[in-house]
């Protein structure tokens, strides 16, 4: 990271600034050396803060009217729909916006997966990006439940007794998440205080993110460091500004289409059915984006070796940086890790499917078989990847294939021949 | 741009395959044209009104429609009945009020703001009016079912002869549409069950389109301004992308090699 | 820097931005409407009330809109007394016959407009109302005589929709 002294240009800038350094953060950002290769992969990462404010800003106004308690919510939630001005339009753009969360997540993650932005130095950027996607589905399946329609019970029910699998203390947890003998008004409650605090978590852990991003500074599609920020960077603005915000705005497009005309084509209808404890729905299901754990956990017959792959299966991701064993980063120069790569997002897609069919006959057998495969590609697949796999050369620097027109022009061999 | 556009494929046929699936397990919907899909869908005026006599004169005796206010039937965007015919609409229902000045509850003529006057008292004494099973609310109704309108559409038309296997207890009937085939609700339209204001023939067909269109107006009463809405939001976003499209490549033109 | 049609790359950008400030307009107008009264408060605007059972001299209390609103029905010689009272004396001038078209019946919001308590009825100096907080006096037409009270009680829209319904906002 480049230091450069800033001086504000008013003089209650420079004293405000001596006091609390914030002109010098934001010259700091503006002018923050971006390598000048991104391509649109890069562009989540400000789609997601975006959509972290969206959520932040539409959950307040709503919690101006939603009542959260078990006689009062799906009401109130229906008031909103049809009394509170605009209420119909915020509370869309809130359920539509977790799911455009999400798959803007899921996006950053693979973009991740694909250009080892997990590799060392940025292990803790990852880890940190870990913790915010378990929060994030914290805070989404505490949020769904809040409508209290019969998924929401449900779904609570299902996931709230996954925790009575850990031996000895395991039926006392649910009882004290549950704050009673089954979901209800104490769970509730709880869960709002709870789906209200969690963004805020995210929020600070966002900062810690991008902090920890701002000291090796972003990572390229062609995966290597950067050797003379001159040359391979651009400021963030106005050149990173501008075109996060082109794709924030076709992102924005593909927003609106579900907000306005299919507002609930990604939720359940049963969750407009108000809960009901003495009749479960059919099938129950989570929403989408959480439907590929849905599947690993039922893949497995033992409630607690199911938990546990499940859980394992997102905890797996934070020791990533240690099980890929290879020492290319960007899978733009790894043939073979490239090809695993798209079985992996085939086999997080079956899965995803898979959680949404009844756990039986076929469906539950390709789960199973996609469950195995998933450790298989972390376990197994990566590391030994890291020592066969032979790699392509890759450019000295970022500039200079672009340049040359093919990426293998200049190699790390010859180096010799090129003047920095 | 490529990947791109194929994983954002994918995604879309699974969403939207998904989707399907839940409702395909007994017979094939009926299928009609309804005037409030599409981008510029809109609710047929005199189609909500003729819903509404049917959802009045039909099925409000045993089911509920509570989330409803008299109100919203003059309301834009709805059946948009005058003022005056929803004042009469809403005074020819009793609704509970109180306590009074003694102290104890009465009944008056409902008012604008009252909600829909619900046929029992709670769920309880609906089931036990209706043998034991709970005629649904039909505020959000459409909603709540996965075929959606095309699902209650086809379920009113759906009552035909149970297969000669299959025996129904007392009190159950069979439809082709219903989840399990097997409803405990009678056939609750039969030509000319009703005679409609406004002169139309009231045939099971036209009955079933009418009322679903009311119910798809009740789950949905801001449809039309969400659709709205959503052409001039959508219009709006592509012409600020184009903008900011020259704007990025104005600025990136700055930069020797090519992005 | 390049310095290639700077006017065109000019307009471009200052466009980008008015079209783009029209759209944050447009987001955040629903946020701040979306606290404005919505659809169920704003029916409940007005409210009726049967008013057969109230005898001269008698004062009922409603609830309208969340507040109180006294109904008295006047006796002729509140009446008299109401119409008498100078202009000159009163620190919110207003005569009776503007407050009360049908001078029998008062009607008015029942509170104080000092800082918003409900005065109390058949009490102070001058036979009207008495707010304890800080000591305002009112008279038989509802206004102020003597107190830190500005204002009188203020007289919302109503009307009588038949002889024993008054219909208030």
């Amino acid at each position: 990271m480049s230091d450069h002294e800033y001086t504000p240009s008013s003089k209650f800038g420079k004293w405000f600034n001596d006091r609390l350094p914030l002109l010098s953060l934001a010259s700091h950002l503006t002018d923050y050396p971006t390598p000048k290769n991104l391509n649109y992969w890069w562009t989540f990462g400000g789609i997601l803060t975006f959509c972290l404010i969206t959520q932040v800003v539409t959950g307040l106004t709503l919690a101006m009217h939603y009542i959260a308690h078990a006689d009062m919510a799906f009401e109130s939630v229906e008031h909103i729909m049809r009394d509170v001005n605009y209420g119909w339009l915020i509370r869309y753009i809130h359920s539509n916006g977790a799911s455009m969360f999400f798959l803007a997540v899921y996006i950053h993650i693979f973009r991740s997966l694909f250009y080892g932005s997990y590799k060392s130095p940025r292990e803790i950027i990852w880890i940190i990006g870990i913790i915010i996607y378990l929060l994030m589905m914290a805070a989404a399946f505490m949020g769904y439940v809040l409508p209290w329609g019969q998924m929401s019970f449900w779904g609570a029910t299902v996931i709230t007794n996954l925790f009575s699998a850990i031996p000895l203390v395991g039926e006392g947890i649910v009882t004290w998440l549950w704050g009673g003998y089954s979901v209800d008004n104490p769970t509730l409650t709880r869960f709002f205080t709870l789906h209200y605090l969690i963004p805020f978590l995210i929020l600070g852990l966002v900062v810690l993110h991008i902090w920890a991003l701002h000291v090796p500074g972003n990572n390229n599609p062609v995966g290597i460091d950067i050797k003379k920020p001159s040359k391979d960077t651009v400021p963030f603005h106005p050149y990173i500004v501008i075109k996060d915000g082109f794709a924030l705005l076709m992102f924005l497009i593909v927003f609106a289409f579900f907000v306005f005309y299919s507002p609930n084509i990604l939720g359940h209808a049963d969750n407009y059915i108000e809960a009901n404890p003495m009749v479960t729905p059919a099938h129950i299901v989570p929403e989408w984006y959480l439907l590929p754990f849905y599947a690993i956990l039922r893949s497995v017959p033992d409630k607690l070796l199911g938990v546990v792959a499940m859980l394992s299966a997102i905890l797996i991701l934070a020791v990533l940086p240690w099980l890929d064993t290879s020492k290319i980063r960007s899978a733009v120069f790894r043939p073979l890790y490239k090809q695993f790569y798209w079985i992996l997002v085939a086999d997080v897609l079956i899965l995803g499917y898979m959680g949404a069919m009844p756990a039986e006959g076929l469906y539950l057998l390709i789960a199973r078989v996609a469950t195995a495969y998933y450790f298989l590609h972390f376990l197994v697949v990566l590391p030994v990847l890291g020592f066969k796999e032979k790699t392509l050369p890759v450019p000295l620097s970022i500039t200079e294939p672009v340049l040359g027109g093919s990426p293998n022009l200049a190699t790390a061999k010859n180096k010799e021949n090129f003047e920095k | 741009m490529k990947n791109f556009i194929k994983l954002f494929s994918i995604i879309t046929l699974i969403c939207f395959s998904s989707v399907q699936s839940n409702s395909e397990e007994t017979a094939k919907l009926l299928k009609t044209d309804w005037s409030f899909k599409g981008l510029f869908g809109k609710f047929d005026r005199g189609s909500l009104q003729r819903g509404y006599q049917v959802y009045t004169e039909v099925c409000s005796s045993c089911h509920s429609m509570k989330y409803l206010s008299y109100r919203n039937l003059g309301e834009k965007g709805g059946p948009e009945f005058s003022e005056a015919e929803v004042k009469a609409i809403a005074a020819s229902f009793e609704v509970m009020d109180g306590p009074n000045v003694d102290g104890e509850m009465f009944l008056r003529p409902g008012k604008l703001s009252d909600k829909f006057v619900m046929p029992y008292e709670n769920v309880k004494a609906a089931q036990a009016a209706n043998g034991g099973a709970y005629p649904p609310d039909m505020s959000v109704l459409v909603k709540a079912r996965g075929g959606g309108v095309d699902y209650i559409y086809s379920l009113l038309q759906g009552y035909v002869d149970a297969p000669s296997e299959m025996t129904l207890d007392d009190g159950v009937h069979y439809n082709k549409y219903m989840y399990g085939n097997k409803i405990k609700m009678a056939s609750p339209l039969s030509d000319g069950i009703i005679e409609y204001g406004d002169g139309k023939e009231a045939t099971v067909e036209q009955m079933s389109k009418d009322v679903t269109t009311f119910l798809m107006w009740a789950a949905e009463p801001h449809l039309e301004s969400r659709h709205k809405m959503g052409f001039k939001a959508i219009v709006y976003l592509i012409i600020l992308t184009i903008l900011v499209y020259f704007s990025m490549k104005k600025i990136w033109s700055r930069v020797e090699s090519e992005v | 820097m390049s310095d290639k049609k700077p006017e065109r790359r000019e307009f471009l950008f200052t466009a980008s931005y008015a079209v783009g400030a029209v759209g944050v307009g447009a987001v955040v107008w629903p946020l701040i409407d979306q606290m404005n009264p919505d659809a169920s408060v704003k029916a409940l605007a007005s409210t009726e009330v049967d008013v057969s059972s109230v005898k001269p001299g008698n004062t009922i209390t409603v609830l309208w809109r969340g507040k109180p609103v006294f109904i008295r029905r006047r006796t002729q010689e509140e009446i008299s007394e109401a119409k008498s009272v100078k202009m000159e004396d009163l620190k919110h001038p207003e005569k009776d016959e503007d407050r009360a078209k049908d001078p029998e019946w008062l009607v008015m919001l029942g509170v104080c407009t000092h800082l918003g308590c409900v005065p109390l009825n058949d009490k102070g100096d001058y036979d009207g109302w008495f707010c304890p907080c800080h000591g305002s006096h009112y008279d038989t037409s509802g206004r102020i005589r003597k107190g830190p009270a500005p204002l009188n009680m203020e007289v919302p829209k109503y009307e009588f929709v038949n002889a024993n319904t008054i219909k208030i906002g």
